[in-house]
């Protein structure tokens, strides 16, 4: 039981059933899960549906701050990639045509990639400060995502477009598969070839790997390319979902909630170490506070109130330096005990 | 690593340090628009012109210079854009729906500001959870409240405040300032005085310098890591309360993504964000950088208003590479 409670994704995982059991009290049937026309239907589906882009980002937000970093210019790539693939489908004298749509997605992804490596070859070519370096992006794409849009919305009719955010793929919705597409890669990538050794290993120390032969600069550019482009495909899905593309709104806001997920997911800020499952959790964490909130009736001008208290209140029991001043008188009597069986075992 | 280190430099003349040349470097840049504006544009070249940059920024100037003091000490704070929406809105809730008198509420507005910066400061350090994280937090706390007080937004019609919102300080030779850029400049005074001539003005940039040391060398690291959220926490309660006086309404919407604006003039200003090393005055040359161009793009007429935010990228750009290369030559 306590080898379960110290488990790093403990709390994230009790958070989220805690919000989920909530959610039962206040509706019925909310775990049920229904399928209708060769669809799947239900609460739970809609919570991994919306909260789709926000896992995405925050699975290569993961990754960055694993190397010690952090983009800040997620929000602003989702806006850039949404009006350009926009503006591209909107320019098609056919939008429904698939080569089309195919060429603006792409178009699009390969603008958030090359921006990414921008923001790459900042931190580890120029030697900025993540935060500032990615806080260049962050304003002036912003501004560039308008110039593409020329500071209208640009809607778009077309039925491939649709089904990347709107749409459904052998029962599930596609933003989901795609989702899950981006995540069983990763993990792949990162836990089962030594890429994710490697990218730990310079956010522990980029110098130190540097010198032990671990080509740090190529794998930073490479991380914050692929954080861009998982955000490129968010804003697809984004923009997608409304048919439209706002340079103004679209991703406002959404770094931020991608850092908080990571966070709560138990990957410190400091780099060095990182959990993808965690990030999923704080994702969905993210996602299903705000499901919450709508469902048990609070109003909706309060949501802001509750993110701030359940971050803080996750953070703060993740905090090893909460733990020990909340719980002084506890964890004093507590701790000589275990030490000394512990030094008989190693001493038999 | 980050601590200026007093040196000549090839190129200019030995008497200037090294660690003057940011600062000096944003002054040449905000002369050269001015001249550059001057030229280009006609009745650019008054001197009005210029105050009204000061005019339409007092609040960002006094958001910024708390701003200056957490990222001297290597943090920064992110909620300070929702805390000047909260002043509004709390100043305006009081005022126009409680009838509250003016002092009262100037007061009651800066003290939840200093209180919420102490919090966040006392989370901060005692609980060692990252400064991005906790402030983040308190952005979503404080745009949460306002709202929680109201989601419209509120007029306010109180005698003090329009008074001060219409007041012109004249300067003589037709030339005028708002009340508000008086105390912004006080503001700005006050905190270079404290920076540069007291203890915990010294604790700060010892803070910045290095956490550990300032605690080994026997620093109150953590009363000055504290004091300085609360002074931003007061300065962004007193940005909020200038900038009720500049819009007469109580708004949740104010001063979004205002926490950028700071974080970049204090950026283009040449404080460091790893800490320790800056000064306020390039703060204030940052804020009328910042002002600047939006003052010319409103003069250029055909551009639109998001240029603005790529001119500021790549000014954020190219002061951060200078900066590079100074420090780099340094090493």
């Amino acid at each position: 039981m306590n080898a379960v409670a110290r488990h790093r994704l403990f709390w994230p995982a009790v958070t989220l059933a805690g919000l989920l059991l909530l959610n039962l009290v206040f509706t019925d049937h909310f775990f049920s899960v229904q399928m209708k026309d060769g669809h799947l239907y239900g609460s739970l589906v809609d919570i991994v549906r919306f909260g789709a882009p926000l896992i995405l980002v925050a699975t290569g937000m993961t990754l960055v701050i694993a190397t010690g970093g952090i983009d800040l210019s997620v929000g602003s790539v989702v806006a850039i990639s949404g009006a350009l693939a926009c503006l591209r489908i909107s320019e098609l004298g056919d939008q429904g045509s698939v080569g089309g749509v195919l060429a603006a997605v792409g178009v699009a992804l390969a603008l958030s990639l090359a921006l990414g490596a921008w923001n790459g070859f900042l931190v580890a070519g120029a030697g900025i400060q993540p935060i500032i370096a990615t806080l260049i992006l962050m304003v002036a794409g912003r501004g560039l995502a308008q110039l593409v849009t020329d500071g209208q919305i640009i809607t778009v009719n077309s039925a491939p477009y649709k089904l990347i955010g709107g749409g459904y793929w052998l029962t599930l919705p596609f933003g989901i598969v795609v989702v899950a597409a981006v995540l069983a890669l990763t993990v792949f990538l990162t836990r089962r070839l030594a890429l994710g050794l490697l990218i730990e290993s310079v956010g522990g120390n980029a110098e130190a790997s540097r010198l032990a032969g671990v080509r740090a600069r190529g794998l930073i550019v490479t991380v914050y390319a692929f954080c861009a482009l998982c955000a490129g495909v968010a804003g697809l899905m984004i923009s997608s979902n409304v048919s439209s593309a706002d340079g103004n709104n679209a991703g406002l806001w959404i770094e931020l909630d991608a850092i908080l997920a990571v966070v709560i997911g138990g990957t410190s800020l400091a780099g060095g170490r990182f959990s993808l499952g965690g990030t999923v959790l704080g994702a969905l964490i993210i996602q299903t506070l705000t499901t919450t909130i709508y469902s048990i009736g609070v109003p909706p001008e309060t949501t802001l109130l509750f993110k701030a208290l359940v971050v803080t209140l996750v953070c703060l029991v993740q905090s090893p330096a909460f733990g020990r001043k909340a719980f002084h008188r506890r964890a004093r009597p507590a701790s000589p005990r275990p030490a000394p069986d512990e030094k008989v075992k190693v001493t038999a | 690593m980050s601590a200026a280190l007093p040196a000549g430099r090839r190129g200019l003349p030995r008497k200037v340090p090294r660690k003057y040349v940011p600062v000096l470097v944003t002054a040449g840049l905000f002369a050269a628009m001015l001249v550059a504006g001057g030229l280009r544009y006609r009745g650019f070249a008054d001197g009005q012109v210029v105050l009204n940059v000061f005019v339409d920024n007092a609040f960002l100037l006094v958001v910024a210079v708390g701003m200056t003091f957490v990222i001297l000490t290597g943090g920064i704070d992110l909620s300070v854009g929702s805390v000047v929406a909260l002043s509004t809105m709390i100043s305006a809730t009081l005022l126009t729906g409680h009838g509250w008198p003016a002092p009262a509420v100037i007061v009651l507005v800066l003290a939840i500001g200093a209180a919420l910066g102490l919090a966040m400061g006392a989370i901060i350090h005692h609980f060692e959870i990252q400064p991005f994280i906790v402030t983040l937090a308190g952005m979503f706390l404080a745009r949460g409240l306002c709202y929680t007080i109201g989601t419209e937004s509120i007029p306010i019609t109180d005698g003090t405040f329009t008074a001060l919102a219409q007041t012109k300080v004249r300067l003589g030779g037709g030339l005028w300032v708002s009340p508000s850029v008086v105390v912004a400049l006080v503001v700005v005074l006050a905190a270079a005085y404290v920076l540069h001539h007291t203890r915990l003005g010294r604790d700060v940039y010892a803070v910045g310098g290095g956490e550990q040391s300032a605690l080994l060398m026997g620093l109150p690291v953590a009363r000055t890591k504290i004091a300085v959220y609360t002074i931003s926490g007061f300065c962004s309660a007193l940005g909020g309360v200038l900038l009720s006086f500049y819009m007469l309404s109580g708004y949740g919407l104010h001063a979004v993504g205002m926490e950028l604006d700071a974080i970049a003039a204090v950026v283009i200003g040449g404080t460091l964000l790893t800490g320790g090393s800056g000064y306020l005055l390039g703060t204030v040359l940052g804020v009328l950088v910042l002002g600047l161009i939006q003052t010319i793009i409103s003069f250029e007429g055909t551009l639109s208003s998001w240029w603005t935010k790529i001119f500021i990228g790549l000014l954020l750009f190219a002061f951060i590479l200078l900066q590079r290369l100074i420090s780099a030559r340094r090493g």
